[in-house]
């Protein structure tokens, strides 16, 4: 047994192979929360007049909130003051040639994978990678231009296609939807943009990489994506944080906006660093996601794989406004050690004949909390709406918990909701029956999480799906013992 | 192969095996016969290192190696193979996926490259034609919806794909029709050698009519009581276990 638990400690002391911090040049304001603060972030991006004015509404209204307590979390206090609210690590600009990019920089992202040079890049796969506040560079943006796709970070967005972005920004995560959606319309630093214009399917996947690397710094991301009519995207987000001992808090919206006949699929593999193996530390992920199927007959899929975060409170949702529109969800959400996460989706049925699927699974282990919080509504124009919902919890060991709040509002009776939900725990004799066949049981537990969460990997894009695998394998080490 | 020294062991602070001498040589088989409870499963289990189990006495040494102090896995590595009284049904991960960790476990072990995918597909199929597995298991999770006699049939099938020297079958004809019992044991029998030896754990003499045991032991109370060559599981299948417990 002692074998073991020294096993148990290695391995959680160096499963976060993220956790390495950049040294580079980074311009950060200072600490503290204020009109003053929310105009200097405005000037420093050089921002139009309407953006201000939308983030001081914003800032206002945040004065007026406090933050919600029903998710089934121990949040522990957040001082806004003790944060900045931006952080620039490309502040060292190279005087005879400003475009070029800080080798750091390119090192950092060369390190976690995600190369930044087209040569270099995977096939079919753009990228926008994010540090701290900005966007540090967007690969194939002009392939990407020739079919009239607009991918570049939030703030070139707005400076090159301001009325596009006008146009979008906040009517689907309006800034008075919630706490951190007002405080990340106030302070949002950098994300991506997406615009597929008319009847173009997007070429290659789209994604984007967060990064956090300055301390004592938040992030605040706001992606935005526009899918016109019978357009489609593939659109992933990966993000990963340094150790560090302090919370770090990770407040973003996304908002998608699917018009007639489009399809979007979103997928998000969240590996922030999830503190240390006694709870010290981690990303607080406090994250609004939405979209909004306005045309009839579009199609929006969310496929999450969540094992960071100390924090996870999160709720990918989705509007069904047109008619014949399909939303799907689907997660895995991993929490081990003293991990929580409180994530789940909304489903809100307005138009008619539109029908969502939701699958959720939880996997907990350590003395982790882990919760599917769900909410299906039906509005009474929704005549014909459907929804399965399957809602799982695996456990690893009896100090973790797994809870489901699924909630219904049904109001209209042709509606047809089905709801599953299962608890289970990989026994004993399951990891034995492993190793009598030669399969060590930290495999095991591997190889069984994997199989109990393939539903939900299969519909990740092939080179995530390899990703996310390993990662479930990585979060789990030492967690059976 | 195989030999037991004095073994005592315990669950939860009970004692079940109360002093166990065992020899197995290369190529034999033995039968292990007993009435419930007189310590079988408590022995194969011992013997692949189950952790409920308290080994408070004695050794057991497998070609010479102390297999006391070695994991589970590598009990299995080093060529021990238990067939289970009740294999465990393990949901979501395909039979495919779970030999083929188990198979490049053993490589590793042995500093072996991985089989490729298609190597390993190969040898699938040929070592389920021995008994008689339909393809379609490959893609079912490992014993999940699987009928007695196919969970029996499957553990015979993962005996064939590990290829060990020491395999211990426990009640492996227990729920299984003639019909099933005939395909198992004939299984069993393709894969023998004379490098490879097993212990058989069975109550009835039907399994052993095929599996031909060149060593029958009577065990009882914790202790194996009695030992004779193959006439003796036909006496005990005539006379039951009670004229051995009065010779005591």
């Amino acid at each position: 047994m002692e074998d073991k638990n020294s096993f148990v400690r290695q391995v959680a002391e160096k499963k976060y192979e993220f956790g390495f911090t950049t040294d580079v040049q980074t311009d950060i304001i200072d600490k503290g929360l204020s009109e003053d603060v929310v105009r200097l972030i405005s000037q420093k991006k050089n921002e139009p007049e309407w953006l201000l004015e939308f983030r001081l509404k914003a800032f206002r209204y945040w004065l007026t909130q406090e933050a919600p307590t029903w998710g089934h979390l121990k949040m522990p206090e957040i001082d806004y003051q003790d944060i900045s609210y931006y952080a620039d690590p490309t502040a060292k600009k190279n005087q005879d040639a400003p475009k070029e990019i800080d080798p750091e920089l390119m090192k950092t992202f060369d390190k976690l994978g995600i190369p930044l040079e087209e040569r270099m890049a995977l096939s079919g796969m753009a990228v926008d990678a994010v540090m701290d506040s900005v966007s540090v560079k967007t690969t194939f943006t002009e392939k990407l231009q020739e079919k009239g796709i607009i991918f570049c970070s939030i703030s070139e967005a707005v400076k090159n296609h301001p009325d596009l972005v006008r146009q979008y920004l906040g009517t689907v995560v309006p800034y008075r939807d919630n706490y951190f959606a007002a405080l990340n319309s106030a302070v949002f630093s950098d994300g991506s943009f997406v615009y597929i214009p008319k009847g173009v399917r997007c070429p290659m996947e789209l994604s984007t990489y967060f990064r956090i690397n300055a301390r004592g710094t938040g992030q605040f991301e706001r992606t935005l994506i526009v899918c016109d009519e019978d357009a489609y995207v593939s659109y992933l987000e990966g993000c990963t944080a340094p150790m560090r001992d302090e919370n770090q808090l990770h407040a973003a919206i996304v908002e998608i906006v699917v018009m007639k006949n489009a399809e979007v699929k979103y997928s998000t593999v969240q590996n922030w660093y999830p503190g240390d193996s006694e709870g010290k530390g981690g990303v607080l992920n406090l994250v609004t996601k939405r979209g909004h199927l306005r045309g009839d007959n579009s199609r929006l899929s969310w496929t999450q794989v969540e094992t960071g975060s100390a924090i996870t409170w999160k709720y990918p949702s989705c509007v069904l406004s047109g008619d014949g529109s399909q939303a799907e969800f689907y997660s895995v959400a991993v929490t081990n050690n003293f991990q929580q996460a409180d994530t789940g989706t909304k489903m809100i049925h307005l138009g008619r004949n539109t029908s969502s699927t939701i699958i959720s699974k939880g996997i907990s282990a350590g003395k982790s909390q882990n919760s599917y919080r769900g909410l299906v509504r039906v509005a009474p124009s929704a005549e014909n709406a459907r929804n399965y919902s399957s809602c799982d919890s695996l456990l690893l060991g009896s100090t973790c918990g797994a809870h489901t709040f699924p909630y219904m509002d049904a109001q209209n009776e042709t509606a047809v909701i089905e709801h599953e939900a299962t608890t289970s725990k990989i026994s004993e004799d399951q990891l034995f029956y492993c190793n009598q066949r030669g399969i060590e049981t930290e495999d095991a537990v591997g190889l069984i999480v994997n199989g109990y969460a393939k539903d939900v990997l299969n519909k990740l894009p092939m080179e995530f799906a390899v990703e996310a695998q390993k990662l479930l394998g990585v979060s789990l080490e030492g967690s059976v013992g | 192969m195989l030999e037991i020294i004095d073994l005592h062991a315990s669950i939860n602070g009970k004692e079940i095996l109360k002093g166990i001498n065992l020899t197995v040589r290369d190529g034999e088989v033995h039968a292990l016969m007993g009435q419930n409870g007189a310590g079988k499963s408590t022995l194969s289990n011992v013997i692949v290192g189950h952790p409920s189990y308290e080994v408070t006495q004695g050794q057991i040494l497998f070609n010479g190696k102390n297999l006391l102090e070695m994991k589970p896995e590598e009990r299995a590595h080093e060529g021990i193979f238990l067939s289970f009284q009740q294999p465990v049904e393990i949901p979501g991960v395909s039979m495919v996926n779970f030999m083929r960790a188990a198979l490049n476990a053993k490589r590793k072990y042995w500093g072996q490259e991985p089989l490729s995918a298609g190597d390993f597909l190969k040898l699938m199929r040929e070592k389920r034609r021995i008994v008689e597995l339909d393809n379609k298991l490959a893609n079912r999770s490992v014993n999940e919806g699987f009928s007695g006699g196919e969970k029996k049939r499957n553990e015979i099938f993962q005996m064939a794909m590990l290829e060990p020297t020491l395999s211990i079958l426990d009640e492996t004809d227990s729920g299984l029709d003639v019909d099933a019992l005939r395909i198992v044991a004939e299984g069993f029998n393709k894969l023998r050698t004379p490098q490879t030896s097993a212990i058989v754990i069975t109550h009835y003499q039907r399994l052993l009519d095929y599996l031909k045991p060149d060593i029958v032991h009577v065990l009882m109370n914790g202790r194996i009581v009695k030992t004779d060559g193959p006439q003796l599981a036909a006496e005990i299948e005539k006379r039951g276990f009670d004229w051995i417990k009065e010779e005591q």
